[in-house]
């Protein structure tokens, strides 16, 4: 990376590979935190119209600055501990909420070679860091010392173990077509692999129905509805959030929009062809890779807001069925399938 | 430089998440702290240049298992006191088991055999052109592959032995059929009758 290099010309191998790698943090981080602002209020405005509301328009033009607002009040207000709550767990878990929400996207390319960290098993690392994302909520769900937050967090522990592993199954499945677990060389196979015409994995209609399971699975692992017991207003009050205030629950609010923005990134990385134009014809490269990644990535999340605008949660037993019953088998005998159809037409030579 | 000083500060996060573990008195900190040392663990590994080991070792372990750890010990009702009265009594034992373990590895080490040194953290075995992933796979299913199904059978047995010992019949429970309810139509489920005023309908 020619960045790299200036800054180790300037201050020395190692302190400049430093400066450099922190500079390159923010320039990911600063935006991905903007885009987490956008999305809120996005998903505020898109649910209001599907529901013949208008939405914030209050503060700033179209009501743009409304999560700016939101943010500034929650800034402002007391954190609250409870006497009762475990302190140390309680103020550590919205931090690593927040934290890995944040250290996902450093392995996420945005354009061809536009990557902070472009190691050989980036999506593993992805995947790691999704698993490890239950203790901030099952850690804030046990300190808080109360029990809406403590069904909420034994709820969503057991809610993203049981999706996590169809998604394992879904990623398997990629990374069997493009053998690697390099984001970069995902999206790089799957440049016209329907009929050298298509870009994308979703084309391909081995694939098709895993990406079904992967973006049901990903409203699972991000709590989003249908699957948002963790948090169900009806039973819990707020579920794992209710003894939250201030700034800990913004960290959790906005972690968890960085997790949906994330998972987003990730089904237009694994199934959509990240930077590459839906078809593979040379006028359409023209555009920027970026603007084709961030089309996807947007184009990604207003379906999970639509999802969230339509669809009625879920009943705890039937998303448990969901999970171990349907997608665990279907995604099982899906690798069997793909495999054995990709060992057939000779596809590792 | 960099190497050196996150090797101390992965390897002092294990050795002191280790020692927390054992040291905390409430339980769910201590599988906390365990986690802890597991996540600075699969940091040495990356160290090592063995990422595909860190990464599954992220999954595995800290992802799964580890929250089922604390699933149980968050739901488990500890009397703390009763918990630490027998501290005395097995000490002589542990510490016992702590001469030997030591013992063996003093042998180990002394011998020399295990050259490792923080400075140079590159030990892994990189094969030219061929990620960890891949090396590890085709030693794993070329090589090893007969000792590799074993395991998968180990834990299979294990796996059922489990459901064996907790699965039980209870007779006479109601159990949801999606199927029978999926399966079901409006003919079969209502019927519409037109009731004459003032008289009641037989159904």
């Amino acid at each position: 990376m020619g960045f790299t290099a200036f800054f180790q010309g300037l201050l020395g191998h190692d302190i400049g590979y430093l400066v450099a790698t922190i500079i390159l943090i923010l320039l990911i981080a600063l935006p991905v935190m903007l885009g987490v602002a956008m999305a809120v209020y996005a998903d505020r405005k898109v649910w209001a119209s599907m529901q013949l509301r208008r939405g914030p328009n209050v503060v700033g033009p179209f009501g743009l600055m409304q999560t700016f607002a939101d943010a500034l009040k929650l800034f402002l207000k007391e954190t609250i501990i409870p006497s009762g709550a475990n302190t140390g767990v309680f103020l550590i878990a919205p931090m690593i909420t927040f934290t890995l929400a944040l250290i996902a996207w450093a392995v996420i390319p945005f354009d061809a070679g536009l990557v902070l960290a472009d190691i050989n098993v980036g999506l593993l690392y992805l995947f790691a860091v999704s698993s490890l994302g239950v203790y901030g909520i099952i850690m804030s769900g046990w300190a808080s010392n109360s029990k809406y937050p403590f069904l909420g967090g034994l709820r969503s522990a057991a809610q993203m173990v049981s999706y996590e592993v169809s998604i394992g199954f879904v990623i398997v499945c990629v990374v069997l077509y493009s053998s690697s677990f390099n984001l970069s060389d995902i999206v790089a196979a799957q440049k016209g692999m329907v009929l050298g015409i298509g870009n994308g994995n979703i084309l391909n209609p081995l694939l098709f129905p895993m990406a079904i399971v992967f973006f049901i699975s990903a409203l699972a692992e991000t709590n989003r509805p249908p699957f948002d017991l963790p948090e169900a207003e009806a039973e819990l009050v707020a579920g794992y959030q209710v003894e939250y205030s201030s700034m800990a629950f913004a960290l959790f609010f906005l972690g968890e929009y960085a997790n949906v923005l994330l998972m987003c990134a990730l089904s237009s990385i694994l199934f959509l062809g990240g930077w590459l134009p839906p078809v593979n014809w040379a006028p359409l490269y023209v555009v920027p890779g970026f603007v084709w990644f961030m089309a996807k990535l947007f184009g990604m999340f207003f379906i999970f807001a639509w999802v969230k605008a339509t669809v009625p949660r879920y009943r705890y037993d039937q998303l448990m069925r969901l999970g171990w019953k349907v997608f665990l088998p279907l995604s099982l005998a899906w690798v069997c399938v793909v495999s054995g159809w990709l060992v057939f037409t000779g596809h590792y030579g | 430089m960099i190497a050196t000083l996150a090797f101390y500060l992965f390897a002092g996060l294990v050795v002191l998440g280790a020692a927390m573990t054992i040291l905390s008195s409430n339980p769910v900190h201590s599988v906390l702290w365990l986690i802890l040392s597991f996540f600075n663990a699969a940091g040495l590994f990356v160290l090592l240049g063995a990422e595909f080991l860190a990464m599954i070792l992220v999954i595995v372990y800290v992802g799964a298992v580890a929250v089922l750890f604390l699933f149980v010990v968050m739901m488990l009702d500890v009397d703390f006191a009763r918990l630490r009265a027998g501290f005395s009594r097995y000490l002589p034992w542990g510490f016992a088991l702590a001469v030997v373990l030591a013992t063996e590895l003093l042998l180990v080490f002394g011998q020399g055999t295990f050259g490792m040194s923080a400075a140079s953290p590159s030990h892994a075995p990189v094969i030219a052109g061929m990620t960890n992933t891949q090396a590890l796979g085709s030693l794993i299913y070329t090589r090893y592959v007969f000792i590799f199904q074993a395991a998968g059978m180990v834990l299979l047995t294990a796996m059922i032995g489990a459901i064996v010992l907790t699965h039980r019949q209870r007779p006479g429970i109601r159990k949801q059929s999606i199927a029978a309810q999926t399966a079901r139509t409006p003919a079969g489920a209502i019927s519409v009758v037109d009731a004459p005023s003032g008289e009641g309908v037989t159904l």
